[in-house]
Order: structure tokens, then sequence, then C-alpha cells
């Protein structure tokens, strides 16, 4: 039994089939738990009142955000280094959930800053740097979009995906340097101690898992789907010729 | 390949808007921005070294797609890949006259644009020297861009979607460099780091283009 079997494409409908109902069932379970908890059960903050409740929201995009992108990295590597077709379609998939993620934490980060710090936008590296992520984002899907031949689709994007992700590395640290941040700096740590009251952590934690389930179930179904359209345009393409 | 770079810089001195449409694009963009923010000096000084490096960039960024298009379309870029040298070279070479053909000028003429937007007399040199080490990572940069869409009908408005976010960190240390300098501060480290992103990206990014290359012409 090795990870590779994945690569069949029949074999990962199979699988993803099997796994789906529980990841999403997990997924909603985690997100209704932790949002519900975390909205109607948790103290308000004795400086920020009741808008740290958005915390709930737009910590857990964030990090999705960029663990979507650091797994189309993951993928386009395995693609260009073993040509399985599944991983340059886990990559497509992941993309528009990546770049939906990375507006969520936007849009919230502006909503939970009007209040605290009496504007929507500051040009804080933090919010440079996932805005930067946005345009990579919208990049890669619009290079995806504008190729016909899937393949090489596939082959660009994954190159745009490497060279992308040493820049977006690259702008992270160089608005550093630009610019002092409003924006707290981390409040989770998997090595230091964590800047939180477990009153908040808990429930922030069941809405993590259930971001990054949910991402999970996303990108299953979004793959499947990318595998049967690609099957349906091979069996077009033999009606044609046929 | 110095044949090929003698060749492609004369394909771009012949074929005009080589030189001349990137710098005239330059001296709009630079004209126009007195116009939009208004006349004061002091306002001007102030965001002179940003505007002429963002206006340098997207000089730049306007004869990209020349730098692979027509040899895609002529079938010279198969007898390039096919050819004895390295494609990875053919591409630095390429990025090369392209420098020679915008970054070079856009370098030169930066100080006299400069006056126009009442610069800061110290940030001149800063100016030239931060456009001087930059602008080949621009090309370089945006040679890959172009190596992504050369297959593509309508690649140019792709192109600019692709490279932008790419010129992020140049742009910024570029910039900063000249900032300090206008306000007499230590340049030092922005001037590096711009220096190693443009070193950085000329040993790198040949081989990504040509990957790029090669599969467009599969």
């Amino acid at each position: 039994m090795s990870l590779w079997e994945y690569a069949n494409p029949k074999k990962f409908i199979a699988t993803a089939d099997a796994v789906l109902p529980f990841v999403s069932v997990l997924a909603a379970a985690a997100l209704l738990t932790g949002l519900i908890w975390g909205f109607f059960f948790t103290p308000d903050d004795f400086r920020q009142g009741s808008t740290v409740k958005i915390i709930y929201l737009h910590v857990p995009a964030a990090m999705m955000a960029i663990n979507a992108w650091a797994m189309m990295l993951v993928t386009s590597l395995i693609w260009l280094v073993r040509r399985h077709h599944v991983s340059a379609l886990a990559a497509k998939a992941a993309a528009p959930v990546g770049v939906t993620f990375t507006l969520v934490a936007l849009v919230t980060g502006a909503i939970w800053g009007q209040p605290m710090w009496g504007t929507w936008w500051a040009w804080d590296p933090r919010l440079t740097s996932f805005l930067i992520l946005f345009l990579f984002y919208l990049g890669y899907l619009a290079l995806w979009e504008a190729i016909e031949n899937p393949d090489t689709a596939a082959d660009l994007t994954s190159v745009l995906c490497l060279v992308g992700s040493v820049f977006a590395i690259l702008s992270r640290y160089a608005v550093n340097f630009w610019n002092q941040g409003l924006h707290q700096g981390a409040t989770l740590s998997l090595d230091k101690e964590e800047n939180i009251s477990d009153v908040f952590y808990i429930p922030l934690l069941f809405s993590i898992a259930g971001f990054v389930l949910l991402f999970v179930a996303l990108v299953l179904i979004r793959t499947q789907t990318e595998i049967r359209r690609r099957r349906l345009h091979a069996i077009e393409l033999r009606e044609r010729m046929a | 390949m110095i044949r090929l770079f003698l060749r492609d810089l004369r394909l771009a001195i012949r074929a005009g808007g080589g030189f001349g449409l990137g710098l005239a694009f330059f001296l709009i963009v630079t004209v126009l921005v007195p116009f939009g923010v208004g006349p004061e000096n002091a306002t001007l000084r102030a965001i002179a070294p940003g505007i002429l490096w963002v206006g340098a960039l997207l000089a730049c960024l306007l004869s990209l797609d020349r730098i692979f298009q027509l040899d895609y379309e002529d079938g010279s870029l198969d007898l390039l890949a096919t050819a004895p040298i390295p494609l990875e070279g053919v591409v630095a070479m390429k990025a090369a006259a392209h420098w020679v053909t915008t970054g070079l000028p856009l370098t030169l003429s930066a100080p006299v644009l400069g006056l126009l937007l009442n610069l800061a007399p110290q940030a001149y040199l800063w100016l030239v020297a931060t456009l001087a080490i930059g602008t080949p990572a621009l090309s370089m940069i945006g040679a890959f861009g172009a190596a992504l869409t050369v297959g593509l009908k309508r690649g140019g408005l792709l192109l600019s979607l692709l490279v932008l976010p790419l010129y992020v960190p140049t742009l910024i240390f570029g910039s900063e460099t000249v900032r300090r300098g206008a306000e007499g501060l230590a340049t030092e480290t922005p001037l590096l780091l711009l220096a190693g992103i443009t070193l950085g990206a000329m040993a790198l990014l040949p081989f990504a283009a040509a990957a790029a290359i090669r599969i467009n012409l599969r």
C-alpha cells in the first residue's frame, strides 16, 4: 500500500467517494461547534468587546489561504516530477478554494480593523503580503483559464507556482522591511507559549479544524469533478473521431 | 550567443519602438503624475522616488511580449531551441538584449525625469544606481513571464497579471533605496537586497523560463 496508488484516477475517485461523507460531516460539525460556541458562548474581550469574535473566521481562513498555496506547491512538484494527472488536477482544484479563503481573510480583517484600528485598510506588512498572495492566486487562475491544452496548462501553472512561491516568500519579508505594522504578531504557535486565553482558544481550535476539513472536502469534490470533466472531454473526442 | 544578442539588438532597433516606445511611455507617466496629485513641489519631492520606479517598471512591462513572441510566430524560436547552444543561454541573452533596449535607456533618462518631479538633489545618484542594478531583474523576470505566455494569442494582459506581482520585491527595495538616499539615511541594506534579487533572478530564472519555452514548443 503506497501513497502513489491514489495517482490512479479510478482509485482516487473511489477513495474520495468513501471518505467524503465522513469529512463533510466532520467539517460541518467542527465548523458549527466552533462558530456557535465562539459567537454565542464566549465572553466579550475586555478591550475589544464583541468584535473579538471575528477571530473564528479570520484566523482559520488566513491559515488555510497559505496552506492551500503550500498544498498547490507540493502537488505541482509531484506533477512535474512524477506526471500524475490527479496531482495537477488537485492543484487546479485547490486554487479557487485558496483564493476564496484569502478573500475571506482580507474582508474579515477589514471588518475587524475598522472598529479596532479606525481604518478598513492599512499598508501593514501582513495585510499587504496577503493582498500580494491574492494577486498571485489571480495570476495562477488566469493562466489555467488561458491555455487550452490541459497538459500544457498543468505544466506552465506548475512552473508558475514554483517561481511564484519563491517570490511570494520574498515579498512577505520585503514588505516587513518596507513598513512597520499595525497587525499584532503571531497569536498561535506550535513551539512558543500561546497568547490567547483558553476561553477563546478552544472554540478557535474547533473552527480551525472545521476550516481544514472543509478545505479537504472541497478539494476532494473539485478534484473528482476535474477528473470527470477530463474523462468527458476524452469521450467526446473519441466520438468525434469515430 | 553573442551573435544572438546582437541580432536581437538589431531587430529591436530596426523594428522601431524598441528604444522609443518605452522611453516615451516613461515620460508620459511621469508627466501625468503632477496633473493627478497637484503641482506642489513638496508633495512631488516626497513621491518622486516611487513614481520614477513605478514608471520605469511599467515602461519595462510594455515591451516584454516582444521578447519571444515574434520569434515564436516565425518559427525561429524552434530553431533556437534545437540549436547546439543551451536554451537557458538563449533566454539569458534575450533578457540581456531586452535590458539594453529598455532598462538601460530608462536608467539613463531617469535623472531628467527626476528634474520634472523635483527629486531631492542627493537622490539622483541612488536613482541611477538602483535602476542600473534593479532593471536587469525586471527584464529577467519579464522574460520568464513572456516565456509562460508565448503560446497564447492575446497574452499581453495575462502577462501583466503574472509579472507584476513578481516585481513587488524589486520595486520595494529599489524605491526604498532612493527614498532613503533622498532623506540622507543609510542605503546599504536595501541596495544589497536589490542586488541580491537581481543576481538570484539572473542565476535561476533562465532555467524556469527555458522550461516554460520547452513546454510551449512541445
